[in-house]
């Protein structure tokens, strides 16, 4: 399990051929408090920076980016009802979606957690 | 000018302050070749009120005004008796001259009423939810054709030859820059409604299905076939109501299945007005909120714990989501909105009852009475408070020979359906409250004369 | 993933305990009001109806067997309601209203007088056209003005407020590059474009590409230049801008874009600023709504009904929408219907049941009449006096991100620049509501962080505006002091900060019996 970030404030866990992806806790305190989460269905198509899901927050929506290119697997239920879970826990039950990789080398240009720390300190 | 409150000592003082030397040097930015040196040719100067008041009042004259002769128009706007109050309310400086309620703790007059507003329409139309109003009943209609695309993925919408012409006029050229595909067809001067042509139209493919409720002819018909029928096929029933006040005797579209039910809310409380400001309603079931256009009005609580409104699920609308909005309609009806709500709050559901009681009996009797003229035949089994009649000739040279007698009487289904020779015949006539047995009397002998 | 770009995140703010409660829950003429279904209910009714005759029933066997659930109140009950609503409300009749992009003036009362003469108020607009030459000469008579004014070819007035003259002006853009057989697919939009514009676009059926801004808060021409090309449709602008600046490039724009065989459509919002000294038509721009509503004060009515009439220049006039009125002779037409009329072959279609917004109509050609020409010109002078002294005067205590680059128009910007820590746009609008002003536009223009704009219009008098200076003034020292009291403002409101949270998580849009509202938890 290796975990991955992108410099659009998402996180990626790899296992594998398989990824968790969500937005990291810098994110989510950007947004403040998360009204509504709209994450992709199981079998669709996203391509590496391509809009993934709709994070919404009382006066701003963001879309969220795909890390990588992929199929999505799984999206995740329960932040329809508790949209909340991103804020509370946005690296861990405030995850998004799991997709199935299509390009593993496209995890190559995104930063480890050590680069992601430094690059939101030099916002 | 009575309207601008600066002197030319103020002027002088505030360009001081800003350090300019006169009010050109303000307007620096634009090039000089566009600046106007005068006043714009042509235009009068100022003029005091009473000159102004007196060059409407001269206009206005040559207006025959609907409360002053026997009156039968509808067809998607309909005379009927506003209480005074309604009007005086809305004049209330603090409704009429406010801004749209984006700063909630000094809004909270206008975000109740919306509240209030939006259970009304809910309650009316037997649906979940009500958005806090658009421009018209045409507009809704339109909204409502592109959220079904959006809910069900699917851009095939089948508008019933029942619907308004206008609205369907609209909706045709609004698809044609969106690519969604409408199947549209003229109405038939007969008792009967497309609905068996609907029902086997309705396919895989189908958006929604859009039925007009009483129709454009005046016709009522259950809706819970086509809504049975569109629900299997994953469908949407989009029900469009043009006359509110039918509601009062009759069954709503959602009770019938209606997935969003709209119209036009002008009968209660806004007036006929020529054709605007109208306000346009918009109903849904609770599943599809987040793909409604429009704003809409939620409650809350604020730091005291007091109950409050603020508008709600903005993220939906365009200053948010710019290019990805549910629809690009900024403002709402807000003033007709509260003319409705108010006017629906002094009848209530006893009222409200009561008044389509009245409307429908007055139609009946003004059936009764018109059928009777000779060449004339009443259309319609079914109506609520607006009938069509098939005159033995064109109608529309009837319905001007009409006004020559001072009788408004009705609506030419030529005008709206023009170069259509099987509806040229047809006359569509409305007949509310404000009818008295003399002007259905009046009417009558004027059609014979006409018709003679 | 995308950050809220403004910086904007409501804040509920501390509870303060009440210092002594009372009975009722109101505060002397502070007072609450219960919602219609908690004080009215299915048997009352404030209106007399008339038993009906008796009659056989038409209606289908579709009668109602159930409820509908329409509480009703007593004629003084109602006045009552609605009454204490209405003082729960601000509005342009207390005071100042400082919103960046709505103008928000004083709104005539002989506007309201004769809007509501039964020859205009009490007309259907499928009578017969005979029976209507006073409405149609005023919709011809208000035409004939704002195209004089803007210096167009041709108005579409049917549009029913700002947003919708935008779609107009966009599909008449379309329909006249497919009138020649050029399919374009993209338009244009400065990034600090209203909200509408992009929305607009994208409804049309085009995609959207953004356009930078330049340092001093205009477009950069630079850019857009380099950008256009055979698949751009048009460009979007706003002339003044949502900074409060006249694109002074504006006819380089136009020309560069005519180059591209593109059009160029003006968001009107701000035309309040120039009407009068300036007209569009000059400057090269083909599309133009007007937001009567503003510019010409028909009122906001918290929140429409509006207008939105499309100025138009030769090249698209002729795809005008219907329906549109016509003189001959002495008679008025009203063009209703495509005909095999060749004048009417390339109308791009209806865009609303019936002709437009006929009250607004008569509300601002009264308006115009009673400015005229010398009035009108006034008009944006003083609005633009008035914004650059509010400028002028408070660039000392707050940010003006462009105020070193020359005068404003109608409209100041300010950031959110000095601030104390913790301190934000948000808590300075909420002191103003305590100061008894409504807020300044907050956290718009996207370009600048915790943007503030401020229009004061000019219907404020120099006193007036003195004292809304020396109020935000005040409570911007407050906010770079670090007030803490700014944090939970308002204090003195019918309500203090609402959970906008809450509302959007749980959203509750209509009202519930208590019962029903438990059984759905």
């Amino acid at each position: 399990m290796t975990r991955y970030f992108t410099d659009e404030h998402e996180w990626i866990d790899v296992d594998g051929t398989s990824a968790t992806v969500g937005i990291t806790d810098y994110a989510q305190g950007q947004l403040g408090d998360i009204v509504f989460v709209e994450v992709p269905d199981a079998g669709t198509q996203v391509k590496k920076g391509g809009d993934a899901a709709v994070v919404e927050s009382v006066k701003a929506a963001s879309d969220v980016y795909a890390p990588v290119s992929g199929t999505v697997i799984e999206g995740n239920g329960a932040l329809e009802g508790d949209p909340a879970l991103v804020n509370s826990d946005p690296e861990g039950d405030g995850w998004f979606f799991k997709l199935t990789l299509s390009d593993p080398s496209e995890l190559d240009g995104l930063m480890d957690e050590a680069a992601y720390k430094a690059y939101v300190n030099g916002l | 000018m009575r309207y601008l409150p600066l002197t030319p000592e103020d002027r002088q003082a505030m360009l001081a302050t800003i350090g300019a030397a006169s009010i050109d040097d303000l307007f620096v930015d634009v090039p000089a070749e566009a600046r106007l040196s005068g006043p714009i040719a042509n235009l009068p100067g100022h003029a005091s009120e009473m000159a102004v008041e007196r060059h409407f009042s001269a206009l206005a004259r040559q207006n025959m005004a609907a409360g002053h002769h026997p009156f039968f128009l509808g067809c998607g706007a309909y005379k009927h008796h506003i209480p005074a109050s309604v009007d005086h309310l809305i004049q209330r400086g603090e409704f009429l001259t406010a801004y749209t309620p984006y700063q909630p703790e000094i809004a909270q007059g206008t975000l109740q009423m919306l509240f209030e507003f939006q259970t009304q329409v809910a309650r009316l139309y037997g649906c979940d939810v009500a958005n806090a109003s658009m421009y018209d009943g045409s507009t809704a209609c339109w909204e409502a054709i592109t959220m079904a695309a959006r809910v069900t993925k699917r851009t095939k919408a089948i508008l019933s030859s029942g619907l308004h012409p206008h609205y369907v006029s609209l909706a045709k050229t609004m698809a044609k820059f969106t690519g969604d595909q409408l199947m549209t067809s003229a109405p038939e001067l007969s008792a009967e409604t497309d609905s068996v042509q609907l029902l086997a139209a309705i396919d895989a493919d189908t958006s929604c299905v859009v039925v007009q409720y009483p129709d454009i002819l005046g016709r009522i018909e259950d809706l819970s076939a086509i809504a049975a029928k569109a629900h299997e096929q994953g469908a949407l029933l989009v029900a469009v109501v043009t006359e509110p006040v039918a509601l009062g005797t009759i069954r709503s579209p959602g009770e019938m299945g209606a997935d969003i039910v709209v119209g036009e809310g002008q009968s209660i409380g806004v007036g006929l007005q020529f054709g605007g400001p109208y306000v346009g309603l918009f109903a849904c079931k609770e599943k599809f909120v987040r793909q409604m256009p429009g704003r809409l009005c939620g409650e809350t609580v604020d730091a005291e714990g007091k109950r409050g409104f603020v508008l709600t699920l903005s993220t939906r609308e365009q200053h948010i989501r710019r290019e990805k909005a549910t629809s690009n309609i900024c403002t709402n009806a807000g003033l007709c909105a509260l003319a409705f709500s108010i006017h629906m709050t002094l009848l209530g559901e006893r009222g409200l009852r009561d008044l389509a009681a009245l409307n429908h009996a007055h139609a009946v009797k003004a059936a009764e009475r018109l059928e009777k003229v000779p060449g004339v035949s009443l259309v319609n089994e079914s109506f609520f408070n607006e009938f069509t009649l098939k005159l033995p000739k064109e109608a529309r040279p009837v319905v001007r020979a009409l006004a020559d007698r001072k009788v408004l009487g009705g609506v030419s289904l030529g005008r709206l359906y023009p170069g259509n020779p099987v509806l040229e015949k047809g006359l569509v006539v409305a007949v509310t409250e404000v009818v008295t047995p003399e002007d259905i009397e009046a009417f009558a002998i004027a059609l014979e004369e006409v018709l003679a | 993933m995308t950050i809220n770009a403004s910086g904007w995140r409501p804040e509920v703010g501390a509870a303060v305990a009440e210092s002594a409660g009372t009975y009722t829950g109101n505060r002397a003429l502070m007072l609450e009001e219960a919602l219609i279904f908690e004080i009215g209910d299915s048997k009352t009714t404030g209106v007399d109806i008339a038993a009906p005759p008796a009659v056989k029933s038409r209606l289908a066997g579709l009668e109602r067997h159930r409820p509908i659930g329409i509480p009703g109140l007593s004629e003084p009950e109602t006045v009552r309601h609605y009454t204490r609503l209405s003082r729960q409300n601000y509005a342009i009749d207390l005071g100042l209203f400082p919103l960046g992009s709505c103008t928000m003036k004083h709104n005539p009362r002989l506007n309201e007088k004769v809007a509501r003469m039964k020859g205009f108020a009490d007309i259907h607009p499928l009578a017969p056209r005979e029976t209507v030459q006073g409405a149609l000469a005023v919709i011809h008579e208000l035409a004939h003005w704002l195209v004089t004014l803007t210096g167009m070819k041709a108005v579409a007035m049917s549009p029913k407020a700002g947003a919708h003259g935008e779609l107009c002006g966009i599909l008449a853009i379309r329909a006249a590059l497919e009138a020649r057989g050029d399919a374009r697919s993209t338009i244009l939009v400065p990034e600090s474009a209203h909200g509408t514009n992009p929305a607009t676009a994208a409804f049309a059926g085009y995609a959207v590409e953004s356009i930078p801004a330049t340092s001093e808060g205009r477009v950069d021409l630079a850019a857009l230049s380099a950008r256009l090309g055979p698949d751009v449709a048009g460009v979007m602008i706003t002339n003044p801008n949502t900074c409060g600046l006249f694109e002074r490039d504006m006819k380089a724009l136009s020309a560069a874009v005519h180059a591209a065989g593109a059009f160029v459509y003006c968001d009107g919002a701000n035309f309040n600023a120039i009407v009068g000294r300036v007209r569009p038509g000059d400057l090269g721009i083909d599309a133009m709504h007007i937001n009567l509503h503003k510019t010409f004060s028909t009122p906001h009515g918290g929140g429409g009904p509006g207008s939105g009439p499309v100025v138009l220049s030769e090249a698209l006039a002729p795809f005008a929408p219907l329906p549109y009125v016509e003189r001959q002779g002495d008679t008025f037409l009203l063009i209703e219907e495509e005909t095999v009329d060749e004048r009417q072959g390339k109308s791009f279609g209806r865009m609303t049941a019936f002709h437009g917004q006929m009250g607004m109509y008569t509300r601002a050609l009264a308006y115009i009449l009673s400015h005229g020409a010398d009035g009108l010109r006034q008009v944006a002078e003083d609005a633009v006096l008035n914004a650059n002294y509010v400028l002028r005067s408070l660039d000392d205590v707050l940010d003006a991100p462009f105020g070193h680059t020359g005068p404003c128009m109608h409209e100041a910007l300010f950031s959110d620049g000095g601030l104390a820590e913790g301190f934000t746009t948000l808590d300075i609008a909420k002191a103003l509501i305590d100061e008894g002003y409504h807020p300044m536009t907050m956290y718009f223009p996207l370009v600048v962080h915790g943007a503030m704009l401020i229009e004061p219009t000019e219907t404020e008098s120099k006193a007036a505006l003195d004292q809304f200076i020396g109020a935000l003034r005040s409570v911007a020292m407050r906010a770079k002091q670090g007030d803490p009291l700014l944090k939970s403002a308002p204090h003195y409101a019918p309500r203090r900060r609402l959970d906008e949270t809450l509302a959007a998580r749980k959203p509750v849009l209509v009202w519930k019996e208590p019962e029903e509202a438990v059984a759905a938890e």
